[in-house]
């Protein structure tokens, strides 16, 4: 359920370059074998992160001056593929609040705003810009204003898109929509009843 | 003006515009398996919420589960695999939904099983925590996958929140040449509509190729809509779509009310679209792909092309291949025919008429994993599985298998596969360094007995 309204993310970014950067990249399939989603946060990226022998052949998340970021800066049709939720969740627990990438997978991108992970839309020019800017200073925060669609980093600002629709529900906190759904039974029931078709 | 199927099923579905400005959508049939729904059962119980509509979700188990005999019996020898397993018997219990379990047979992939079911049927809206849930579009509903939270708000209230779809109509005239099949048809399309090109679309599927294809063809080229960006892929029903309903466990008890109704459903003929694309089936040759997205396709007679953007290089540098490579003559270990996009038993009819007295060349492990029960059953009344034995494949139970390896059938370092199913990502197969070649499954059968990549129209000597 929605933990508030989110009108903009602090924190340090890090680049993850590449376009079609899909589902099975972000979380790998035999990590789907679990009934909880708690333990993704490690497995993100793990094929891209880890040799057979499980040590680190340095994923940018990995390099020392990008530990504890929170945004991921990426390509285009970011988070394609499957409908796992366990790729944003994957992304959330390890502790990601943002991405900001030239478009995205429409699943995905649904699963990300329930979750509250804002995703950004930017072009080619200034996502490119930011990733120089932030490998120069990793240490620097990156600010995203949800409400002005607009990324600040270094002194300078960037216009961003983020989708009219996730960018209401992010600053009203409406992002989780299940307690509006439920508010909507009656109508539903109403509606069920003019389907012209049922399995019983 | 006139509607098309897309808008005429929404609106028939539309609950209300929500605050957040997105519908409230109606999901009349909602489908689920093991791997993603768990947690959405877990978030209900803890918020205290019931299954608003029980009768309207269907579960099976498909994922996780061995393909292999022995391998089935509970508890299943991965402990992971079995509390997913005892998740779903436990959910569905509770809450009293329809479970497809194996002792019922009529287990299998679950983009298999709500066909032959008779549950997915036009003018219906169908969510599954699934990206492939699209195939289901192929009866002229509409279908999407969902995330597990998504999954739990249907069960909580049996809608969603989801914002409408631009549509796209995809033509494709004339008719396809022999030895080309509904999968070169969906491969040929993402090659050339890109990865991301039906992001925000749904796709309608016509023309003439598509009107003169089988249930199974059109529910392999709907099943990949989502490969081309496309969350919703969708083919206007017809006569072909009522016979292969009729008859079905859950077919409609009133046929022609349900006809005229699934008739009025379908896109007028003076409906509007975003956009039209059209395409020659006569241009359309068998397919494979060589790189790391299902748009990184190419017919058999051509080559890879030259290197123009970031992903292509990626993919080569995984592969191994270089532009300027054919791909006719790249050897394979491994060939896969099965998953939700070719496991049905025309796919298995197709394919072991060709592996009819022929053998799996030396050093090529072949699977052959039927998409349900039902399909299983069927094959072997029609004694496909000798045939596929007797050629040295492995005849499997039902199951999603290798087409994600989620269960004990992997490839192994980086291992080659000519693969009948619908992604070719990095370590798709279960090997993070394993390379997946997407193929028709009469390719697939061409690679087993060759050991490479062919045209198995030269092979088997189709259409001379």
């Amino acid at each position: 359920m929605s933990l508030g309204p989110i009108k903009q993310v602090v924190g340090r970014a890090v680049p993850v370059p590449g376009d079609d950067i899909d589902t099975d990249r972000i979380i790998p399939a035999r990590f789907l074998k679990c009934v909880v989603f708690d333990e993704l946060g490690g497995q993100l990226f793990y094929d891209v992160r880890f040799d057979s022998e499980g040590k680190s052949i340095g994923h940018p998340i990995d390099k020392p001056q990008f530990v504890g970021a929170s945004i991921i800066i990426s390509g285009d049709n970011f988070g394609c593929g499957s409908s796992r939720e366990h790729a944003p969740q994957a992304i959330k627990r390890a502790g990601f609040n943002a991405v900001i990438a030239g478009s995205y997978a429409e699943i995905f991108f649904g699963n990300c705003t329930t979750l509250g992970i804002v995703c950004v839309v930017a072009g080619k020019a200034v996502r490119d810009e930011l990733m120089k800017e932030v490998e120069a200073n990793p240490a620097a925060e990156m600010v995203i204003d949800v409400d002005g669609c607009k990324v600040k980093f270094n002194g300078k600002e960037y216009a961003v898109e983020i989708k009219p629709n996730a960018r209401k529900a992010f600053i009203e906190g409406s992002y989780d929509s299940l307690a509006e759904l439920l508010n909507g039974l009656p109508q539903v029931k109403e509606l069920e009843k003019t389907l012209k078709y049922s399995f019983v | 003006m006139g509607k098309n199927l897309f808008q005429k099923v929404w609106d028939a579905h539309t609950v209300r515009v929500l605050p957040n400005g997105q519908t409230q959508l109606f999901i009349g049939m909602h489908l689920i398996h093991e791997v993603t729904s768990p947690q959405a059962f877990a978030m209900l119980r803890e918020l205290n919420i019931k299954v608003a509509f029980p009768q309207r979700t269907f579960a099976t188990v498909d994922h996780i589960i061995p393909t292999e005999g022995d391998a089935r019996k509970r508890p299943l020898a991965d402990p992971m695999a079995e509390e997913m397993f005892q998740a779903i018997e436990r959910n569905t219990k509770e809450n009293g939904i329809t479970f497809f379990n194996p002792e019922t047979e009529r287990q299998g992939v679950v983009h298999i099983v709500g066909p032959e079911q008779g549950v997915t049927q036009p003018g219906t809206t169908i969510a599954c925590g699934d990206s492939h849930t699209a195939t289901h579009g192929a009866f002229g509903a509409i279908a999407f996958g969902i995330g597990t939270s998504q999954v739990r708000d249907v069960l909580a209230t049996q809608t969603m929140s989801i914002a409408p779809f631009k549509v796209r109509k995809v033509e494709i005239t004339g008719k396809l040449n022999e030895g080309v099949y509904a999968k070169d048809v969906i491969l040929y399309i993402i090659s050339k509509l890109g990865v991301n090109g039906g992001i925000g679309y749904a796709y309608e599927f016509c023309g003439d190729v598509i009107k003169n294809m089988s249930m199974e063809g059109r529910m392999t080229v709907c099943n990949m809509a989502i490969e081309g960006g496309a969350r919703v892929g969708y083919i206007n029903p017809d006569e072909t779509t009522y016979a292969y309903l009729k008859g079905k466990p859950y077919a409609p008890k009133d046929w022609d009310k349900a006809v005229a109704y699934w008739n009025s459903m379908k896109s007028d003929a003076d409906a509007v679209y975003d956009d039209v694309v059209t395409f020659k089936g006569e241009d359309i040759e068998p397919m494979v792909t060589w790189g790391i997205t299902p748009e990184q396709a190419i017919g058999i007679s051509q080559s890879i092309p030259a290197v123009t953007n970031e992903v292509m290089a990626e993919a080569l540098e995984y592969t191994g291949f270089a532009a300027g490579d054919k791909m006719d003559g790249k050897k394979v270990d491994v060939v896969f025919i099965g998953s939700c996009t070719n496991g049905r038993i025309e796919d298995f009819r197709e394919a072991a008429k060709y592996a009819k007295g022929r053998k799996v060349a030396a050093g090529v492990r072949a699977l052959a994993v039927p998409g349900s029960y039902n399909v299983k059953k069927q094959a072997e009344a029609e004694g496909l599985d000798k045939i596929f034995i007797e050629a040295g494949f492995e005849w499997r139970e039902p199951g999603c298998s290798m087409c994600l390896a989620m269960n004990p059938d992997k490839l192994v370092g980086r291992q080659i596969s000519a693969s009948t199913s619908n992604r070719n990502f990095k370590g798709r197969q279960g090997s993070s360094t394993g390379r997946t070649l997407l193929v028709s499954p009469v390719m697939a059968v061409a690679a087993a007995v060759t050991g490479t990549i062919t045209d198995a129209r030269k092979v088997f000597g189709i259409g001379c």
